[in-house]
Order: C-alpha cells, then structure tokens, then sequence
C-alpha cells in the first residue's frame, strides 16, 4: 500500500496545526458557528444528535494492521469503544469531543491517517473495488490512479470550495463493485482502440433527493490525461454549477440540465487548454506510485479446497464470506460486520485489535473496507482458512451472510443523524430477526438490501435490489420500499413500489416481496433478474393486497 | 482613513479605492484630477461594460470588479489596459473565485494585481494564493495573523500560481 514520504507527513501534520488553531479560535469565539462550520467540515467532523461525528479517511478502503489498531485505540479512548464503516470506505466515531478532535487527528496523523476532505463541498475520499488487485476479472490495479487522485484532489487550492460535495470512483474490472455509476465521477479503466489502457469516463451520477445513473463523458481517454480531465471537469463544475439550491447543486443536476453532449463540449473546450499543462502525467510518476502496489510476496502454491471433512457451518463461510483471488492456493476472505443484532458496518475496538492480528498472521498485515460496510483480508492462504475462520468466528466476525440479504447496507438513520427522519439500525434488526434461517437466506441467493434514513440516501436506497427509505409522517417513522436497484456495472434505479408502510410492517413487506420471487422465478435466477423480467407489478399487489386485509 | 490590506504578503495601505466608495457625485468623478491619479479606481464590472468608453479613457489606473458569475472572457480584450482585477467572494462558501482566478493567471496571462475582496477570511489565504491573488482585503485584526497563513502547508501537491514549491507528483525524489 501507499506509504508517506515526507511531504505527505509534513501535510498531515500541518493540518493538524491547522484545525488545532482553528479549534482554538472558535472556541476562544473568534470564529462564528457558520465559520467554524466551513472549516471543521474539511476536516470530517459533523456535529450530530448527540455529539459531534468525526469521519475519518480510509484513502479507496486500504487499511494497515498499525492504522486498525490506531483507530480500535482512538475508539476506546475517544468514543465509547466502536466504529462504523461506511460506504465510502471510511470509519466514523460518534461520540468524540469537539475540543478533543486536534488530539485525535495528531494521533491518526502517526499512522499516515487523517479526516481531510472527508467532508464539506470538497473532493471526497477517493473509492474503488474493494478486490481492487486480486480479482481474476481485472484489467488493471485501480488503485495507484487511486492515489494519485488522491494527491490531486487533496488540498487542491481551486476545488475546495466547490457547489457540493464531489465524489469519485475508480475500478478496473469487469464487475463494478465501487458503485461507480452513481458517483459525481466514475472512472473506470478500459482498453483503448489500439489495446492500449485507459480510461472511459463517466459523470453526473448520484443518489440523494434526485437518483441519477451516470453518462460516459469520455468513451477513452489515454491515461496520461487522467489529472487535466479531471481539472477540466472540476472546472466547469466549479464555475457552473448551481449555487442558489443545496439540493441542486450536485454536478448530477448540471449535467442533466446542459444535457450530456453540452457538459461535453464544455469540458473538451477547456481541456484542450490545458491537456499539456503540466497535469499531463509522465510514464515515471505512474510508475513511482504503482510501484507502492506491487503485489505482496506471495508463495507459489496451488489451489486446494479446504471443504472436505470439515463442519456445514465453515462450509457455509467459505462460500459466501470469501472470493476468487487470482493467485493460485490464495483467497479472498470478507468479514462480516453484518452480526444480527449489531448495526451494520458497526465494530468494536477489541474487534478491531484482533482483526489487526489476524491480519498481521495470515494477509500481509493488510485489510480493506468494503463499500457494503464490510472489511476483508485480501491475500489468505487457503490452507490457513480453517484456522482464520475459527478465529473470527469466537471474534462475532464469521457471520456466513456476504451477498445474502442480510448482508445489508445501513446508514446510522435517526439514532445518530441529525438529518434522518426515521431510524434504520432498529429496521435492521428487525429483518434480522425476520428472516433468522439461512437455508431460507442462501436459497434467496444474492439479494442486496439498502436502507437510508432520509432522502439523502448514505444508505443506497435507490440502487438497492430492495431498497428501504426512512420517511417522516406526522412525526411517526414509515418506510417507503422500492424494488429493482443495482450498483453494478448494470446500474439502475429502483422502483417506489407504493406508499410507505409503518415500521412494524417493513420485515413482513420484505417477505411478502421475497415469496413473489420464490414462486416466479426462473431456476437460478436473481431477484433482481426476476422483478426485471415480470416488472413491479405482481409484487406491488401482493405486498398491498395483505396490507389492505390486515 | 486608509483601507489596509495584505499584498505580496505584507500589510499596506490601499492605493485603491472601489467606485461606490467614491466620495463625489459619480457623474463629477473623474481620475485624472490629482487626489485620484495616486489612487487607482476600481469599477464593477457591470459599470465597466455599460460606461465602456467613460472608463478605457480615464488616465489613472484602472482596476475591474469582478462578481462571481462573471467571465473573465467577457472582457479579455481589456486585461492589458487594467492594473487590477478585484474578485468578489460574497461568502466563504463561494468557490467561483478561484476558478476566475487561475484563468485570469494562467489562461489570459493576467500580470497585475488580482485581489480578493469581500468575505476573506485567513483560512482561505492559502487556495487563494495558489491560485494567483496576491492582494486580500481582510478584516482589520486578521492582517497580521493571516501573513502565516501563506505558509500554513510548506508542501504541496499541486502546481499552482504562487511563488512556492510546485510539488506535484513527478518532482518529489
């Protein structure tokens, strides 16, 4: 992974100075409340229900063991011993003290980690594929065009004061499991006309208020232009995008409203004017940053299955808590922080110094956030998957359900936002306990469940195969369900089945849903395949047909 | 009572006064008397463009105003004729300006003073310097705490249009 020189640590340690004297200031009331506000929010911190939220960066998901360890102390001694993972791959803590917020950045800053840009109408955290440089489905490692967006996008003096927040997505494989179509910007990297690598260029998706799938922009661009299209597309976003309405100011409006061919031409125009700037990337500063994600030094094995002989419930881990790694005799294993009872993405701090171990014993002292809120180890030697599943077992980290519904993705909803309508860990939890039987679980198959507490949408309602809304009315906490999302590669926006239902009616919905597709669908079919295929209808009037008998 | 402001990071005095700001009945001013020649005139850019002919011939110098939904485009032709170009930032929040100013440098080659005027605070000295203001009306007790403010990062990562190191990716070994 990408380790600081010394311009990397000098820029984390001098913000820390930085929002220690701005903390200073506005607490010495030099600083106004909507001053202070501009300023803490680039810095990740968000003041909440009960405290302030600080959210901290994972730069595209990529965890140390030393950095999981920092942040399992910071929980404990900061917050009240756990973190939430997110779905743009970051860790947030909801009970920090705002004066005590500089000490916490000083303390990430000695684990190369920091909260810039974690928030605030800036250049967000850069996202990617979670199995971004082990998938066999891959034509190249994302993950040094990770950083060096990274390093552009970071303190970038022109786009740090942007309409809204601007988030960008990076895969190179066939598989989108970065949920790039729905992301300001989606890069993904592809092969050019003449076989060379590149990168198609997508713009204007997004979730929230206004869902909208994103549009190719750029069909290939050679990736020595990567920076000086983004500055283009930054730049006519920066100055032409709308600044009247919070709820319009997303590129995804701009570019709707110019029309995609008009966004085009503009960004083309300006980046004609400056492709050969010095944002032009050279073959040595590629090479310098890949060369951070050489893979690890794997040893020359060969595949073995560790199944047989062994317990129903390691087989049922092994086949859905890990993946295809493309080395021979390695795995990809994925811990589930998806416990019933626990709200999702959350992990405690004695969690965290375990899975810091584990890494350390079997995955090269390296993890992963997944933006399904889960985390994984990348490089498992299949033999040692029976020992690392016992581990995490006795840990509450096996639970087999990564891809089934359970599997949920889960904003903090009103129990910690101050935004939510309704709560959403409590909804969970409800499912949970709803569909409690795996064999029911894992003959539904792939099924993504996403859940927001408002319109917002942290949680991914939209693209959900079902997706679940927190909505307010009078003051009590429905929910509206929609049908027929995705977040991959086949992107697309889930249809509103009808009107919302109470929170005590949202599990047996679910299973009203789920017992339409048992009975329509084609053998091995997916939900989402299956509502594609008939259409929202049959389900629609099964789920309001019992709720008008009951 | 003078205005101060930092420029080329120091405090001085402003040389330059904006034309609401002008004590005389605007039809009666005029720069070329001697009180004004020493002090530049800045013009809002929708006066700039309606009173086009009034101003280009005035003898003192000369600065624009910008608003942040402003093209420098607009007036490029102008830009040897002015000393000064002021961008307005209505709020902190406001972005515009930084774009306008990194065309204003880079892409129109704009030499004079490029100022930034209107809700300036330190926190934002760093980005605007980078992206080519030199001169920054600020709240009378920031002026001397905002003359570190420059210095705040001593690396950076981008190219930019300060006078500082330009550490991008390919100069940091």
């Amino acid at each position: 992974m990408y380790r600081y020189d010394a311009i990397d640590k000098s820029l984390v340690d001098e913000r820390v100075a930085q929002f220690r004297d701005q903390t200073r200031r506005f607490l010495a009331g030099e600083l106004s409340d909507d001053e202070f506000k501009h300023l803490r929010l680039r810095n990740g911190l968000y003041i909440q229900r009960h405290a302030p939220m600080l959210r901290v960066a994972i730069p595209y998901g990529l965890l140390s063991s030393a950095q999981l360890r920092k942040l399992a102390s910071i929980a404990r001694r900061y917050d009240r011993g756990f973190g939430h993972v997110t779905t743009r791959q970051n860790m947030q803590f909801n009970w920090p003290k705002l004066e005590q917020v500089p000490d916490i950045l000083a303390e990430l800053a000695t684990v190369e980690m920091h909260a810039i840009q974690t928030s605030g109408n800036c250049i967000r955290n850069v996202t990617s594929d979670h199995l971004a440089g082990v998938t066999p489905n891959e034509l190249e490692d994302p993950r040094p065009w990770c950083e060096i967006i990274r390093q552009w996008s970071t303190f970038h003096p022109e786009f740090s004061y942007l309409p809204r927040k601007f988030k960008i997505a990076v895969t190179g494989a066939t598989q989108d499991r970065a949920a790039s179509m729905v992301h300001d910007v989606g890069v993904h990297i592809v092969r050019g006309p003449g076989g060379e690598l590149g990168f198609e260029i997508i713009a204007g998706g997004g979730l929230g208020r206004t869902p909208i799938i994103g549009q190719v922009v750029r069909e290939f661009l050679p990736r020595e232009h990567l920076l000086s299209y983004l500055e283009a597309i930054l730049r006519i976003y920066n100055l032409e995008g709308r600044r009247d309405n919070l709820h319009k100011a997303r590129i995804k409006i701009l570019v709707r409203s110019l029309g995609v061919e008009e966004f085009r031409r503009r960004v083309e125009t300006e980046w004609a004017r400056i492709k050969d700037s010095r944002l032009r990337l050279e073959e040595t500063d590629i090479a310098r940053v890949r060369q951070f994600f050489a893979p690890p030094a794997y040893r020359n094995l060969s595949d073995s299955d560790p199944t047989p002989g062994r317990s129903t419930a390691f087989r049922a881990w092994y086949r859905y808590n890990t993946a295809a790694h493309k080395i021979p005799g390695y795995r990809v294993v994925y811990v589930s922080l998806k416990k019933p009872g626990v709200a999702p993405g959350d992990i405690t701090d004695v969690q965290m110094d375990r899975l810091a171990e584990l890494a350390d014993q079997y995955s090269f002292g390296e993890l992963r956030a997944t933006h399904t809120q889960n985390l994984l180890f990348a490089d498992v030697e299949q033999t040692a998957l029976f020992e690392l599943w016992q581990a995490l077992e006795r840990a509450g980290l096996a639970t087999p359900n990564i891809g089934t519904m359970t599997d949920m993705i889960c904003c903090p909803g009103l129990d910690y936002c101050s935004l939510a309508n309704a709560g959403s860990i409590d909804v969970a939890r409800r499912i949970n306990e709803r569909f409690d039987d795996y064999d029911y679980l894992y003959d539904l198959g792939e099924l993504q469940i996403k859940m927001s507490g408002c319109m917002n949408a942290c949680g991914h309602h939209h693209i959900g195969h079902i997706g679940i809304l927190g909505v307010d009315k009078s003051g009590e906490e429905w929910y509206q369900i929609s049908i027929g999302g995705s977040a991959g590669e086949d992107a697309a926006l889930g249809t509103v089945i009808g009107p919302s239902v109470a929170q005590d009616e949202v599990a047996e919905t679910i299973a009203r849903l789920l017992a339409v597709y048992v009975e329509s669908r084609h053998p091995e079919e997916r939900f989402l395949d299956t509502v594609r295929r008939i259409g929202v209808k049959p389900f629609k009037e099964s789920v309001y047909a019992a709720l008008a008998a009951a | 009572m003078p205005r101060w402001l930092l420029r080329d990071r120091q405090v001085v005095a402003d040389d330059w006064r904006h034309l609401d700001e002008s004590a005389e009945p605007l039809d009666s001013l005029d720069c070329a008397d001697a009180r004004s020649s020493r002090t530049g005139l800045i013009v809002p850019f929708v006066r700039w463009q309606l009173e086009h002919q009034r101003w280009i011939t005035q003898r003192c110098r000369l600065g624009v105003l910008l608003g942040p939904a402003q093209n420098p485009e607009d007036f490029a032709a102008d830009l040897p004729r002015l000393s000064l170009i002021a961008v307005q930032f209505p709020a902190a929040s406001e972005g515009r300006g930084y774009s306008q100013g990194r065309q204003l440098r880079e892409r129109w080659n704009f030499a004079g003073e490029l100022r930034a005027v209107g809700t300036v605070r330190q926190d934002q000295l760093f980005f605007l310097a980078r992206c080519g203001f030199n001169a920054f009306e600020l709240p009378e007790g920031e002026l001397e705490s905002a003359c570190a403010a420059f210095t705040t990062f001593s690396a950076k990562y981008q190219f930019s249009n300060d006078t500082g190191l330009a550490g991008t990716l390919r100069h940091r070994d």
